[in-house]
């Protein structure tokens, strides 16, 4: 371990459900190289520690955004961070989603709950290029309507189709009710020339990359962002082993064709 | 000055005199000694420090120190401690960080803490430790940099071994009671009616001109002839060893075993073979802030993977039971280790035999996973 956090302070803060908060960070002094949408940070609260983080906006001014789920000491300090204050990141490591792979074809975008956010500036980027991608598709699950991260901003995207579905709807959905997997009929695209790219929780992405390679779609074209317990995101802590990979190093992206047995075998 | 590069002996004054000029260089010597009755490794400051007239008896779950009527330093095998106690130690700050009074924070690297070491002593399985450990801590697209200062500044005396002890396996994981790589000078240590004395081989400019600052003489066929002999019979004197198959392949086909449940049930998870593994690396980061609030300093500490806490994720450990830790800890060593770094993550020391409380034998493990694989290819 040896990269030094990086001052960087908080430019803007907004809510996104009960338990998460987005983050808009500028560099107080010079900013780390450039992170790649899928790419993470290692996030430092001051005296609370460092957790790994994907960016869920980059900049080209070198300003980007973390969404953090409060769920322990870290992730709540982060939370609790308003504009002004000054947190520290080291980064960007790990692999990256690489749309560009994904030029002429269909992108299909499956997201579970705060996995939405690592896919974002993903979204974006293929938005911004309809003529590069064939049809883009975004489908959203989350646990209630009140666990969906940006919703108002994913009706502004021009995408072939945005579906979302909640499993425990409260009195005001009118949307789907179920799994995202269930989603994937109305979608179109094309399951031989389209690249997939998942992120959510474990049993989410398991249930969907399997659904994708099942309709036809080449399992490496199936792109899953995964998590695991990191310490030092530069591959000497052992945290993040995954069988033979180290999630830092080797992910958090990686195809299905290499993580589909690995998240078949219980506690690997 | 010409340094000499043939095989040259040492009696007991030239080691002595060996462990003046290295602390007379302005190194820290570590080395073997005996302490609380057991054989460690610690700061020397005289060669006669060294364990002169000791030996071990080792089984699954015991150590024993014997006395030696021979009087040899370096007839015993590996101790509770290894090298990686110094080269990456078990607490180390990596940096701080400070409020400014602008309401900003500043962060300050810890400026490692990197004596130039001399180990004198280092047994062929532990030279091929300190190298896999190279590979992990240094070898990939971020350094270590606190274990890669200490390391490049470390001179290695190897001692070859002649004396392997009832747990040792390192024969079967490719290694051998000889030093063929990576020393400064290799020592062979010889007693017999022509007295006691160790064959020195240098591996390295540095060994070479060490070598030139203590009285030595050029080696003699015989000493040779009976340091080699020794060296040779040790190796056919190994205590256990591992199945002669591809473990990786093995390890890797045998996640769903059913053996793994069967030592999780005699398995203490106390981790403490990861704690006298030679290549063992895993840490974890603590937050320490001093009582303004004001200063806090992050700290890195040796980790264990049957530690509980070690896969936790937000909603729990990742590996929950006993089974899967064990079946982490084994095949990653055999296994994984390959994928990640490039080669396997035992030396056959056997030091997490001898200091598993339980008496787990990695070797036995290993050989039940190769019965288990056996008898399903025969179904």
């Amino acid at each position: 371990m040896t990269a030094l956090p990086v001052p960087y302070r908080v430019a803007g803060r907004r809510r996104e459900t009960a338990q998460t908060v987005t983050l808009r960070l500028e560099p107080v002094g010079e900013a780390l190289a450039d992170f790649a949408p899928g790419q993470f940070a290692m996030v430092h609260c001051f005296g609370r520690g460092e957790i790994p983080l994907s960016v869920s906006s980059v900049q080209s001014t070198g300003g980007l955004a973390h969404t953090i789920r409060g769920v322990g000491a870290v992730s709540d300090g982060l939370c609790a961070a308003r504009t002004g204050d000054v947190l520290g990141l080291r980064g960007p490591y790990g692999t990256s989603w690489e749309l560009g792979r994904a030029r002429g074809r269909d992108v299909l975008v499956v997201a579970g709950g705060i996995g939405l956010a690592p896919l974002r500036p993903l979204i974006l980027s293929a938005l911004a290029e309809p003529e590069a991608y064939g049809r883009v598709s975004v489908l959203v699950g989350a646990r209630t309507p009140g666990d969906l991260i940006a919703r108002e901003e994913m009706n502004r995207w021009r995408t072939a189709c945005t579906g979302m579905v909640v499993d425990r709807p409260d009195a005001s959905w009118r949307g789907d009710v179920g799994m995202v997997t269930q989603l994937l009929g109305r979608a179109p695209f094309d399951p031989g020339g389209t690249w997939a790219f998942v992120c959510g929780p474990e049993p989410m992405i398991r249930a969907t990359a399997r659904e994708l390679a099942h309709r036809g779609v080449p399992k490496e074209r199936i792109r899953v962002s995964l998590e695991r317990s990191m310490r030092c995101a530069t591959g000497t802590c052992g945290h993040c082993q995954l069988g033979p990979l180290l999630v830092c190093r080797d992910g958090p992206v990686l195809g299905w064709d290499r993580a589909e047995r690995l998240l078949s075998v219980r506690e690997l | 000055m010409t340094a000499t590069v043939g095989p040259a002996v040492l009696d007991r004054d030239g080691l002595d005199a060996l462990v003046s000029a290295l602390a007379s260089q302005g190194r820290t010597v570590v080395g073997p000694t005996v302490r609380d009755g057991a054989i460690v490794l610690a700061e020397l400051t005289t060669a006669a420090q060294l364990p002169y007239g000791w030996g071990v008896e080792l089984a699954a779950g015991r150590y024993r120190l014997v006395p030696r009527e021979d009087g040899a330093a370096f007839a015993h095998s590996a101790g509770p401690q290894s090298w990686k106690s110094f080269l990456h130690p078990a607490r180390e700050q990596l940096w701080s960080a400070d409020r400014t009074p602008e309401g900003g924070l500043s962060f300050t690297p810890q400026e490692p803490e990197a004596p130039s070491y001399a180990f004198l002593g280092v047994r062929p399985c532990d030279l091929r430790a300190i190298a896999i450990q190279d590979r992990v801590l240094t070898g990939g697209r971020y350094e270590d940099t606190g274990y890669g200062m200490r390391r490049r500044r470390a001179l290695l005396i190897a001692a070859e071994c002649t004396e392997p002890g009832e747990t040792c396996f390192c024969v079967s994981t490719g290694g051998g009671p000889a030093a063929d790589a990576g020393y400064d000078l290799a020592l062979t240590e010889v007693v017999d009616e022509d007295g006691h004395r160790f064959l020195v081989r240098v591996g390295s400019e540095e060994g070479a001109r060490l070598l030139d600052l203590v009285p030595h003489r050029a080696a003699d066929p015989a000493t040779q002839s009976t340091a080699r002999g020794a060296v040779d019979a040790a190796r056919d004197r190994m205590g256990r060893e591992l199945p002669a198959v591809d473990l990786r392949a093995l390890l890797g086909g045998s996640l769903d075993a059913e053996r793994w449940d069967d030592v999780a049930a005699r398995c203490l998870t106390c981790g403490n073979c990861t704690m006298v593994c030679p290549t063992c690396f895993c840490v974890t980061t603590e937050e320490v802030t001093d009582l303004t609030g004001d200063h806090t300093e992050r700290w890195q500490r040796w980790d264990s993977c049957f530690d509980l806490d070690f896969s936790h994720l937000h909603e729990g450990p990742v590996r929950n039971s006993g089974r899967s830790r064990y079946r982490q800890w084994l095949t990653h060593k055999l296994a994984t280790w390959h994928d990640q770094f490039g080669s396997s993550g035992c030396v056959g020391c056997g030091r997490c035999i001898a200091w598993c409380p339980a008496g787990i034998d990695i070797t036995e493990e290993v050989a039940a996973l190769r019965a288990e694989a056996g008898t399903e290819a025969e179904r």
